[in-house]
């Protein structure tokens, strides 16, 4: 375990009374592109802030490669920060932005002119050198913050929310970049944002959050195919979430229907909550699926259909590219690899996981 | 309807109470009794009496500026640091006395700063020696600060208030200790509003004839009290114009000097 390169170890941070973080542990290592993903209020930012040092945790501490660095002030810190206004000095120009970091570091002229250039070469802005930063846009300005911060080296970026105040497509070009921008810098990225599919898109692991408490850490594919609990399916993505029983291994009862599948392990008669994604249900003729109901509504969503279908008491949310209009009689088929077992929240930290309808 | 109609009240108003009355005394000025062009009332400034009252109003002016400037400063960076309930009510604590009007307060402190006033009464009290407090040059800086003061920290905070924690927080992560945080961001931000402050402080108090008078005495001739004597006792209006004139030709080069240093403060202070 000597490459562990960030470790909180039992963080808590609590404002008044509201419990902001509740005995956080969590380690990354080098070269990573780690993601803090939940809804606003979940912690995301202060663990972020945590690390950056611009909050103190009230217990536990903060591991930079094994040594704690939680007494140490943010500007002795071996990391840099991305803010999500970006937060550039505006009385000084892009040049001047960039090289705040390395003159405080009292570097030569020289090294700091190669490295300015250096810098806006690689986030695409060669020759804005002079620029002030009022006269940038959004897209520009960020990326100068990003310039800003990668010119010192820093063993690892903080990005808050960096993407945030940008227009969709613009965001979108910034996620490529941002994955370029790390693979080519070989340093770790630690990324907080509310977007699920910017998690998806940029990270090599996603942390899900809520309430203070770490749900679930995986692969994007992991927390989107597998998720752990019914918070984590639900908010990554969109999804049918129901109280089902198991049978018995490999065999699931949803809504009165047995429904095989691939689990096992959870006992038998077990209350469980499954996860069936809307777009792995498929329509066949209404006599030949595990399931029968009637379409209630139909929205075009471009790449595909969003219907609802009422069957067995339940309106599933179906995704597909074969449309069905509103009232026609539909069978529907699951297969037992995209039935997701969870199980029931028991303890007081899984109960965090109670989505707000 | 033409939007230039609307304008229209506001050129009135500048056409009548400032185009004309500028130009009356710049004709009051440029004549003598006459009405002959001449440059004398110009010239007078280099009489020794008037040159030294114009050179003690500016004195007295810049180290009123600056002393304003030195309470207010760290008084608007405590006040940044407050919660938003307190600091609004401590800049309403400050603001408060222009509600009442300024030759009242200035003739309280006179009844305070007399010889026989209330400071020298607690000073008596105490056992401490007796003091010249009022007619000195101290007591028209004193007035001056006292009046003054919040116009110097309004502007200054006001500016303080719009630099975000982000932006501290971001020099800080850059490796910038508070002493740099201050001198590289905070400062050069705030610069605006030190500039207007100065030149709210500054005009004023080199202007004023009613601070000298009134805590001065009369034996403390500022360029503001000659030329309100040649306009009342003297009945001169053509040298009290020519003065005037000399007046806002030296308010005009700092004003002009001040501008010039804003422009450098936007980009190259760093």
């Amino acid at each position: 375990m000597a490459n562990k390169l960030i470790e909180l170890v039992n963080i808590s941070k609590t404002y008044g009374d509201n419990v902001v973080l509740d005995d956080l542990n969590l380690y990354f290592n080098e070269n990573k592109f780690l993601t803090l993903l939940g809804p606003s209020g979940c912690g995301k930012t202060t663990t972020l802030r945590i690390m950056g040092g611009f909050e103190t945790p009230d217990t536990g501490s903060v591991l930079f490669q094994g040594k704690d660095i939680k007494s140490i002030p943010p500007n002795h810190r071996p990391l840099n920060t991305v803010f999500q206004k970006y937060a550039l000095f505006t009385h000084m120009t892009v040049a001047d932005n960039i090289a705040f970091g390395l003159k405080i570091k009292k570097k030569s002229k020289a090294y700091i002119q190669d490295k300015i250039k250096y810098a806006l070469k690689l986030v695409n802005l060669d020759g804005f050198e002079n620029r002030m930063p009022d006269s940038l846009s959004g897209g520009q300005q960020q990326r100068i913050a990003i310039a800003r911060a990668i010119v010192n080296e820093p063993k690892v970026l903080l990005l808050d929310e960096p993407l945030g105040a940008l227009d969709l497509k613009l965001r979108q070009d910034m996620q490529y970049e941002l994955i370029r921008l790390k693979n080519e810098l070989g340093i770790t990225f630690v990324y907080v944002t509310h977007d699920q599919e910017e998690a998806l898109t940029m990270s090599d692991t996603i942390v899900v959050m809520n309430q203070g408490y770490i749900q679930q850490i995986g692969s994007p594919e992991d927390i989107y195919n597998e998720p752990e609990n019914a918070f984590v399916a639900d908010f990554i993505g969109e999804s049918n979430i129901l109280s089902a029983t198991m049978v018995e291994d490999k065999l699931v009862n949803i809504l009165g229907v047995n429904f095989p599948c691939v689990d096992t392990g959870f006992g038998q008669n077990k209350p469980v909550d499954v996860v069936i994604r809307p777009e792995d249900i498929d329509f066949v003729a209404p006599d030949e699926g595990q399931l029968k109901g009637r379409v209630t509504s139909l929205i075009f969503k471009g790449v595909h259909y969003e219907m609802e279908v009422m069957a067995n008491g339940f309106e599933w949310l179906v995704h597909s590219t074969d449309m069905q209009p509103v009232g026609t009689e539909v069978g529907m088929k699951v297969d037992p690899f995209d039935i997701q077992i969870m199980n029931k929240p028991t303890s007081e930290d899984e109960e965090a996981v109670k989505v707000d309808e | 309807m033409n939007k230039k109609f609307f304008a229209t009240p506001y050129i009135i108003w500048m056409t009548g109470f400032t185009i004309i009355p500028l130009l009356l005394i710049l004709y009051y000025g440029l004549t003598d009794k006459t009405g002959a062009f001449t440059i004398d009332n110009i010239v007078s400034i280099a009489t020794p009496e008037h040159a030294k009252a114009l050179f003690l109003s500016i004195g007295l002016a810049l180290i009123s500026t600056l002393i304003c400037l030195i309470l207010a400063y760290p008084l608007a960076m405590i006040l940044k640091s407050l919660q938003v309930n307190q600091n609004r009510f401590i800049v309403f604590l400050f603001i408060l006395p222009m509600w009442m009007n300024f030759l009242l307060r200035t003739m309280a402190w006179q009844t305070l700063l007399e010889n026989q006033g209330v400071i020298n009464a607690i000073f008596r009290f105490l056992g401490l020696p007796q003091m010249k407090l009022i007619n000195t040059s101290y007591a028209i800086i004193f007035g001056m600060v006292y009046n003054f003061l919040p116009f110097m920290i309004l502007p200054i905070y006001n500016v303080l208030i719009k630099i975000s924690d982000d932006i501290i927080n971001a020099a800080k992560d850059l490796g910038a200790n508070q002493f740099q945080v201050f001198l590289k961001i905070i400062f050069p931000l705030t610069l605006p509003g030190v500039i207007s402050g100065i030149t709210m402080v500054f005009i004023p108090a080199l202007t004023t004839f009613v601070i000298s008078n009134l805590l001065g005495g009369g034996k403390i001739l500022l360029i503001g009290n000659v030329i309100e004597q040649e306009f009342t006792f003297s009945g001169n209006w053509h040298l009290g114009s020519g003065l005037s004139l000399v007046l806002m030709i030296f308010i005009l080069v700092s004003m002009a000097l001040l501008a010039k240093y804003d422009k450098n403060g936007e980009g190259t202070v760093f």
